[in-house]
């Protein structure tokens, strides 16, 4: 078991992610994705700071723990206020607003 | 067990204190000001700001870390947050009536604009990528928040969405690269990066940890080819808080993106600056072409502000000292000059309706003649024309960019600056030679006079405009300043 | 062992995760969700990392998966029926997303780590004890970052709270 096995994992899972957001329409789902993102992150993290023998990336996965929760709270707020002003969550129904 | 934290050397963060305590007053202030004089917590957080300027240029040349050399007080990061200040300065400033207008005077507003300013501030200061990232994270969350201010409003709530999807979107792929560097050097602080660097500069790890973070930064200052939510969120935000973003996320992102690359990462120059020009000519061209194509003046800016974006990454490319202090200068210019033009924009509504169509300024010079020279004079500086602060910011990193060899690119830039100003002399065109619609006086609620806020600060964006165009010594000589290292 | 339990842990993410992505419907989206998080902390402690590994299930499978399970509850919206006007963005995007994971995979398969160690070995750590050692590190080297966060949790309950409260009509 080395350092590869992980961040192998880790690149799987945030390349998973990643194509979670670009390819879903549905901001839940596409939000889902990112989370995936930031889990691989940490799985990274964990594992270099392993095979350094430093405890400063588990350090870092707090610090990426805290600001994924309140990542959470904001997103679902915007979410739900967006909800409530019309009836759908449709990533694609909601772009009104043309790229 | 004893705890000793290394070197807290609580002085080199004060700027940030200040707007952290402010932040902190105005939420409690909000508890217990009735609903008329929700203007007063406006007040406050310019008192805040401005005392934060004064802590700012009493650290001048402190040229110190703290916290174990996880933030710095240089003169790159100091002028920063002097730029940043300003920034947030102006846009309450354009805030306080435009919040009345449109119905949502909430204390909250300046609670997330300050908390945001200290994103920033902590952003343009570290010294750590962790830091980095932390600023990141705390000026962009108040920022989706206050994009999606409007609650009521749809487009507002989307641009929220959207810039919140994208923006934790780009956060991950910044902290993938941090994950990276981390492995391959086992550091996150840019000194012992640069230094695990020279002692050993080839690596796979290290050169996806790279790409990565270039990629995390050029979502958020909007390059292409990540630029594409730029225009959504402009447009949809409310324009108060598209002024605020506009200018002062540019001037926290590039620092950081410099500090990154200039301290951190000068030993894979050969690696990435000629991807960094590719994007800088694909950034500037794409920009400029797409804003011709814009009715919509708040979307043109937004093309726009993608434009400047690759101006300021061909000082990237020049690198060394002339690289870093013509970038400075530039955010400099560009807060100034955007904040005037987004200032002009709320200046020349009625109330809650706003114009953003570019046809609705016909004949707006008869009406509002000082909001129309305004809008006119950072038009002209944005283009580049002389005698104003853009034009000056230009030169000044093109002529890096020759100087280093890098002569090509500059030509590009001068080229794309002559596309530029059609769009940009179409509003003014409109303004001067167009006869007045019917409507500018149609309508009952227009108001000739411009609220006093709002035009103290376009008198603040085109005196500085107008000054750093005609004298530009001084503010060159401030953004001299290095890198602590 | 490691070695099986890793490929068994790893295994049972990747397909959760690919269910995540998949799925038409979010609430089966966030139970694979809910795997994945309980897989990541099984190689947590694989890794050595114990207290990760309860935050991880504390943080992620509890807190955050709760809100996403309760906001998918309260709006109900049903089956995603796939994009309408970006149906050319699917194919696109899936071939950018693979490539990336594939150049990612094969760089990392050769990845080197810094000849240079710390001081924690597994076994140090477990007899200082992991909460303790990032506990100390969290109020010492890491005290800027820890609090920035303070912050940033603050700002994030200020934000929520005006984007979802009653309005006062006065």
């Amino acid at each position: 078991m080395t350092v590869n096995h992980f961040v192998i994992l880790s690149a799987l899972l945030f390349g998973i992610g990643a194509l979670g957001v670009l390819v879903r329409r549905n901001p839940l789902i596409m939000f889902m994705g990112i989370e995936l993102m930031l889990n691989a992150v940490n799985l990274a993290f964990v594992a270099f700071s392993r095979f350094l023998q430093s405890l400063d990336g588990q350090v870092f996965v707090f610090l990426v723990l805290t600001v994924a929760a309140a990542e959470v709270a904001v997103g679902l707020a915007i979410i739900v206020a967006l909800f409530r002003t019309r009836a759908t969550v449709d990533v694609d129904e909601v772009s009104g607003l043309k790229g | 067990m004893s705890l000793s934290v290394p070197d807290l050397n609580l002085r080199i963060v004060v700027p940030a204190l200040i707007v952290s305590i402010t932040a902190l007053v105005v939420l409690l202030g909000e508890l217990v000001t009735p609903a008329a004089r929700k203007r007063w917590l406006g007040y406050t957080s310019l008192i805040g700001l401005l005392i934060a300027v004064g802590a700012t240029f009493g650290l001048w040349d402190a040229h110190a870390t703290a916290f174990g050399g996880m933030i710095a007080a240089d003169n790159f990061g100091l002028f920063l947050t002097l730029v940043i200040l300003l920034g947030a300065l102006l846009s309450v400033l354009l805030s306080v009536d435009f919040l009345r207008a449109h119905q949502v005077e909430h204390g909250e507003y300046y609670m997330l604009v300050l908390s945001a300013v200290v994103g920033m501030i902590v952003m343009a200061t570290a010294t750590d990528l962790i830091v980095i990232f932390l600023g990141l994270e705390l000026l962009s969350l108040p920022l989706y928040i206050l994009a999606a201010f409007k609650r009521e409003d749809g487009p507002s709530l989307e641009a929220g969405l959207k810039y919140f999807l994208l923006g934790a979107f780009s956060s991950a792929f910044f902290l993938y690269g941090i994950a990276f560097v981390f492995g391959a050097t086992g550091a996150t602080n840019l000194t012992k990066i640069a230094a695990a660097i020279a002692k050993n500069p080839s690596g796979d790890l290290l050169l996806v940890g790279a790409g990565l973070l270039l990629v995390g930064f050029a979502f958020k200052v909007a390059l292409v080819p990540f630029h594409w939510w730029t225009p959504d969120v402009y447009a949809g935000a409310p324009t108060a808080v598209t002024a605020f973003m506009s200018v002062a996320v540019k001037a926290a992102a590039f620092g950081a993106f410099f500090r990154a690359f200039f301290v951190a990462l000068p030993g894979l120059a050969m690696d990435w600056r000629a991807l960094v020009a590719l994007i800088a000519v694909l950034t500037m061209t794409l920009g400029n072409v797409a804003a011709l194509l814009q009715s919509n003046i708040k979307r043109m800016l937004a093309y726009s502000s993608i434009a400047h974006a690759g101006y300021i990454l061909v000082a990237l490319v020049a690198m060394g000292a002339q690289g870093s202090s013509s970038a400075l200068f530039y955010l400099l210019a560009y807060t100034l000059t955007n904040l005037g033009a987004f200032g002009a924009v709320i200046a020349l509504s009625d109330g809650a309706r706003e114009r953003l169509e570019i046809g609705d300024y016909a004949g707006a010079a008869q009406k509002q003649p000082f909001a129309a020279a305004a809008l006119t004079i950072c038009l002209l500086s944005l283009a580049g024309f002389p005698p104003f602060a853009g034009f000056v910011g230009k030169f000044l990193i093109f002529s890096a960019a020759v100087e280093t060899g890098w002569a090509w690119l500059a030509v590009i830039g001068v080229l794309n600056s002559l596309v530029s100003v059609y769009f940009y002399l179409r509003p003014v065109v409109q303004m001067y030679m167009t006869e007045a619609q019917p409507g500018w006086d149609g309508s009952a609620t227009l108001t000739t006079r411009i609220a006093p806020l709002v035009a103290l600060a376009l008198a603040i964006a085109v005196v500085g405009v107008l000054a750093l165009g005609l004298f530009p010594t001084p503010a060159i000589a401030l953004a001299t300043g290095g890198f602590v290292r | 062992m490691d070695l099986i339990v890793f490929y068994l842990f790893a295994t049972l993410a990747v397909i959760a995760a690919l269910g995540v992505v998949a799925l038409r419907n979010p609430v089966h989206a966030a139970l694979c969700l809910a795997v994945v998080f309980i897989s990541l902390a099984a190689l947590y402690v694989l890794l050595s990392a114990p207290f990760v590994a309860a935050a991880q299930v504390m943080i992620y499978a509890g807190a955050i998966l709760i809100l996403f399970v309760f906001v998918i509850m309260l709006l109900s919206p049903g089956v995603d029926q796939g994009a309408g006007a970006l149906k050319w963005q699917r194919p696109l995007a899936a071939v950018f997303g693979l490539a990336l994971a594939v150049e990612l995979i094969l760089v990392l398969a050769s990845a080197v780590l810094p000849a240079a160690r710390g001081q924690y070995t597994p076994e140090r750590l477990a007899q200082i004890g992991d909460v303790q050692a990032i506990g100390a590190l969290l109020f010492t080297d890491f005290l800027l970052p820890f609090e920035i966060t303070s912050l940033l949790l603050l700002v994030a309950m200020v934000g929520v709270i005006v984007l979802a409260k009653k309005r006062v009509r006065s």
